[in-house]
């Protein structure tokens, strides 16, 4: 890493910067720039043209018009190479990381020149990185054997390996436990104080808010505005949010009401801690695993010995930090998986052995977490998305043959119902934007004659407004059905559920209910931090 | 039956094993690097007729073994460009692409060759071989390791080059990265299009040299059809060795000794039907994929086009 020339002075500054891709103007006259020595909060929705700025950044995407300039120079970055010999470093959101690699290996990637790779040099300096960070990484340790927070840490490294002296941060936070995200604030402070300038990019208001020294909002292609470090630091952070939630939502007037409407659920959800839960009646146990044990499958861990009970009216979170059975859990209860031990037992009866197609029928439904892969058929219409797991049924099919305009009518409604946005029910389901193609799985899930319905990271990816909706949905299961939410954000279980279990290493390792450090709990229980647990335990009773 | 362990015999088995071996070697430590990067590459098949075809023409009519080997390396490249521009460049169906290139390759020589030579299939001479001294005078082994073609040896060696390859300089950990995650390499800022395109480009080379070597060492001759589906034995030595090196090699050559088990039994004097031996080198990798098949190796990002931010 070279010091920064002088802190306070624009390391890189943009100006006018305009990309349009077919149909959409994703970047419009954007001006934004970043000093050394300082954290820049970039905020906006999903669609607001953060990844495609980023990606002009760091070379992936040209811009169409625009000027950028790295120390006061105007420059070109035409490709990922040149954004790295200019000093700019990113960790995407998702890792670039080669999980069959050693760290050292992926850390030397890219090292051009010499014909042999010159480990021993590499080494030194990943020592000396460590040393800033105050972190320790194993050199020799395969990328993919390394917890989320420590992988996070080598793709730091990685984007400062070559004398970055800008770091882009893409929503770095997402899939880490609240340990971790405490250790990157260290890192990023220490970092701060190295003169490096950061952009930190991210939908979570609080961070933004928290770490940002200035913040800027983007919608829909444009640049709202930006609060400078002066005012950051005199308003207060309660203050500020509501601030920037006018600079996301507000103006038009149809985005006014969902301005007024998010500002209550943040308000509500925000504060989770010391939130009051309404009291309600939970009933009857509708889905119970008894000594349940379930096979991995590749790197994929399975679980063992998992014991849960879910009751009518309840939402219960699952945590943990991904990678620790969640999908086994998740597809031995939705029928995709078979059971190696135990029991599994709907409205009391044992369903063990049934497929998934009889399950749905009982009403017990599972949404997946891989929306693409197994979730829509990209190549099929949203109302034949849609009804997937009815084929051959009536009334939607007859003598075994399609009706389509059943299907069309009733999927319409399920669209306006789920709210999709989308040209019509023809259209194919894998044009669909995340957040919508979520909906559709949602409105497949949910209707039908769902009872009790698995999620598993139900709002991975998705914008603030559509996290907002679906957790509003699950919510509604209580009204006399039930859900269980496996989840690796952990703000959101606690923003959900009723009760939470800690899955770790396959097995439930424990249980709390959302309330004061309810947060740090979980997260001690979800690295496997026994005295944490205790300690939290001993509080609890 | 005690005939089938005569010296002559078993130095028969281990020279024909070493001469069928090493076309299978050369294509499959190509595949390797081709799979390493990404490519599945099922043109093989086809690159390595071509390179048989080439190699003994150039042999045929410049009389030397060295520029043979050096038409049939250039004739696998010129079919792999083919490869590099459709499936690299282009980004269209890796499988699609190699199946045609094989099929294009076996007819293209069969009618070349028929223009040509009419029915007749002139044989060429022997080739020169090289002895090392002393260790070609073991007894059984001698004669079938240790006295035989140049290319047999640098074939061997060129095993551990590639390991060294492989695991220790930046050409091979780009190669890896290539073929495990693209889109990392391509965040390093070293193109993935420029990497895949110089492992098809030494996979074709391979591939032709083992096509070469087929056709003037080994059979002496060029027949259409002669490779028998053995760039195809490459691709799965290539899967069962997972694609290290070493254990391509060795596997490579096992599976010459079953293809050279015809000649050895015919000189044991046992009469079993040649068409139920010719089986069993296919045989053979039936058997060994049921037995290995589950612990091959292949990289994550093996016959995706890379297109530079679609996800």
């Amino acid at each position: 890493m070279t010091p920064a020339a002088e802190t306070g002075s624009s390391v890189v500054d943009l100006r006018g910067i305009s990309k349009s891709f077919p149909g959409v103007k994703a970047n419009d006259d954007i001006s934004f720039d970043v000093r050394a020595g300082e954290v820049h909060s970039l905020l906006g929705e999903n669609g607001a043209g953060k990844s495609t700025l980023m990606g002009i950044l760091s070379g992936i995407q040209t811009p169409d018009s625009g000027q950028i300039s790295v120390d006061g120079k105007p420059v070109r970055i035409d490709s990922p190479r040149k954004a790295l010999d200019l000093g700019i470093g990113t960790v995407y959101q998702h890792s670039t990381l080669i999980p069959a690699l050693s760290v050292l290996e992926n850390l030397m990637l890219g090292d051009s020149g010499k014909l042999r790779l010159d480990a021993a040099s590499a080494r030194t300096r990943l020592e000396e990185f460590g040393t800033i960070l105050g972190v320790e990484v194993d050199p020799e340790a395969r990328a993919a054997d390394l917890a989320l927070g420590r992988q996070q840490q080598v793709e730091i490294i990685k984007a400062l390996w070559r004398g970055s002296r800008l770091l882009i941060l893409d929503e770095p936070t997402s899939m880490l436990t609240p340990q971790a995200v405490a250790e990157l604030y260290t890192v990023l402070g220490r970092l701060k104080s190295e003169g490096l300038a950061t952009i930190f990019i991210t939908h979570k208001l609080h961070e933004a808010v928290s770490l940002g020294d200035r913040i800027s909002v983007l919608r829909r292609g444009r640049m709202v505005g930006t609060l400078d470090a002066e005012a950051v630091a005199s308003t207060p952070p309660a203050e500020l949010e509501e601030i920037v939630i006018e600079m996301m939502f507000g103006g038009a007037a149809e985005s006014l009401t969902d301005a007024a409407e998010l500002r209550v659920k943040v308000e509500e959800a925000e504060p989770a801690e010391v939130r009051q839960r309404p009291d309600h009646a939970v009933g009857e146990p509708l889905l119970e695993l008894i000594g349940a044990s379930a096979p991995g499958a590749g790197t994929d861990p399975g679980v063992e010995d998992v014991d849960l009970v879910l009751h009518e009216g309840e939402v219960l979170g699952v945590a943990g930090v991904d990678g620790n059975g969640q999908r086994a859990l998740a597809e031995a209860i939705g029928g995709q998986r078979r059971l190696r031990a135990g029991e599994i037992r709907l409205f009391g009866a044992p369903i063990g052995r049934l497929n998934v197609m009889k399950r749905e029928k009982l009403g017990l439904h599972y949404l997946t977490d891989d929306r693409i892969g197994e979730g829509i058929v990209g190549g099929l219409s949203i109302s034949l998305n849609l009804f997937l797991k009815r084929i051959g049924q009536p009334p939607y099919w007859r003598y075994g043959s399609v009706r389509k305009r059943a299907i069309d009518e009733r999927a319409e409604e399920l669209c306006k119902q789920f709210d999709v946005r989308a040209p019509g029910v023809e259209t194919r389901a894998g044009t669909l934007s995340g957040g919508n193609m979520q909906k559709v799985l949602l409105a497949r899930e949910l209707s039908f004659g769902a009872k009790v319905v698995v999620f598993h990271k139900p709002t991975y990816g998705l914008d603030l407004k559509t996290t907002l909706a679906v957790r509003e949905m699950i919510r509604q299961l209580r009204d006399g059905k039930a859900a269980l939410v496996i989840s690796t954000d952990l703000d959101e279980l606690l923003e959900v559920s009723d009760r939470i279990l800690v899955l770790s290493r396959g097995r439930i390792v424990g249980e709390a209910e959302p309330g004061p450090g309810a947060a740090e709990r979980i997260g001690g229980m979800m690295i496997g931090d026994v005295s944490l647990s205790l300690a939290g335990a001993e509080e609890a009773a | 039956m005690s005939n089938l362990f005569h010296q002559d015999v078993l130095t028969a088995l281990i020279s024909g094993g070493v001469i069928a071996g090493i076309p299978l070697l050369l294509a499959a430590l190509g595949e390797s690097i081709s799979e390493r990067s990404g490519v599945l590459n099922l043109g093989i098949e086809g690159m390595m007729i071509i390179g048989a075809y080439t190699g003994f023409v150039a042999t045929y009519y410049l009389h030397s073994t060295a520029l043979g080997f050096l038409g049939g390396a250039a004739g696998g490249v010129l079919a792999c460009l083919v490869m590099i521009v459709l499936c690299v460049w282009l980004g269209l169906d890796q499988i699609v692409v190699g199946i045609a290139i094989t099929l294009a390759g076996e007819g293209i020589t069969s009618v070349l060759q028929g223009a040509q030579f009419g029915t007749t299939y002139p044989r060429l001479g022997a080739t020169p071989t090289v002895s090392i001294p002393l260790l070609d005078k073991i007894p059984v082994l001698g004669p079938g390791l240790f006295q035989q073609s140049l290319l047999v040896y640098l074939g061997i060696i060129f095993a551990f080059v590639l390991t060294w390859v492989f695991r220790s300089t930046n050409i091979g950990l780009n190669l890896r990265a290539a073929g495990e995650k693209p889109e990392a390499l391509d965040a390093a800022g070293v193109s993935v299009v420029a990497t895949r395109s110089y492992a098809v480009l030494s996979t074709g080379a391979l591939a032709g040299l083992g096509g070469g070597f087929l056709a003037i060492v080994g059979a002496g001759v060029f027949t259409p059809f002669m490779t028998q589906g053995q760039g195809y034995m490459a691709i799965v030595i290539c899967m069962l060795g997972r694609g290290k090196p070493i254990w391509v090699a060795l596997a490579s050559l096992l599976f010459g000794i079953s293809l050279s088990i015809t000649t050895a039994l015919q000189l044991a004097g046992i009469e079993i039907s040649t068409d139920l031996i010719n089986m069993l080198p296919f045989i053979a990798v039936m058997v060994a994929l049921v037995i290995f098949g589950r612990r091959s190796y292949l990289p994550p990002a093996l016959a995706l086009p890379y297109v530079r931010g679609a996800r």
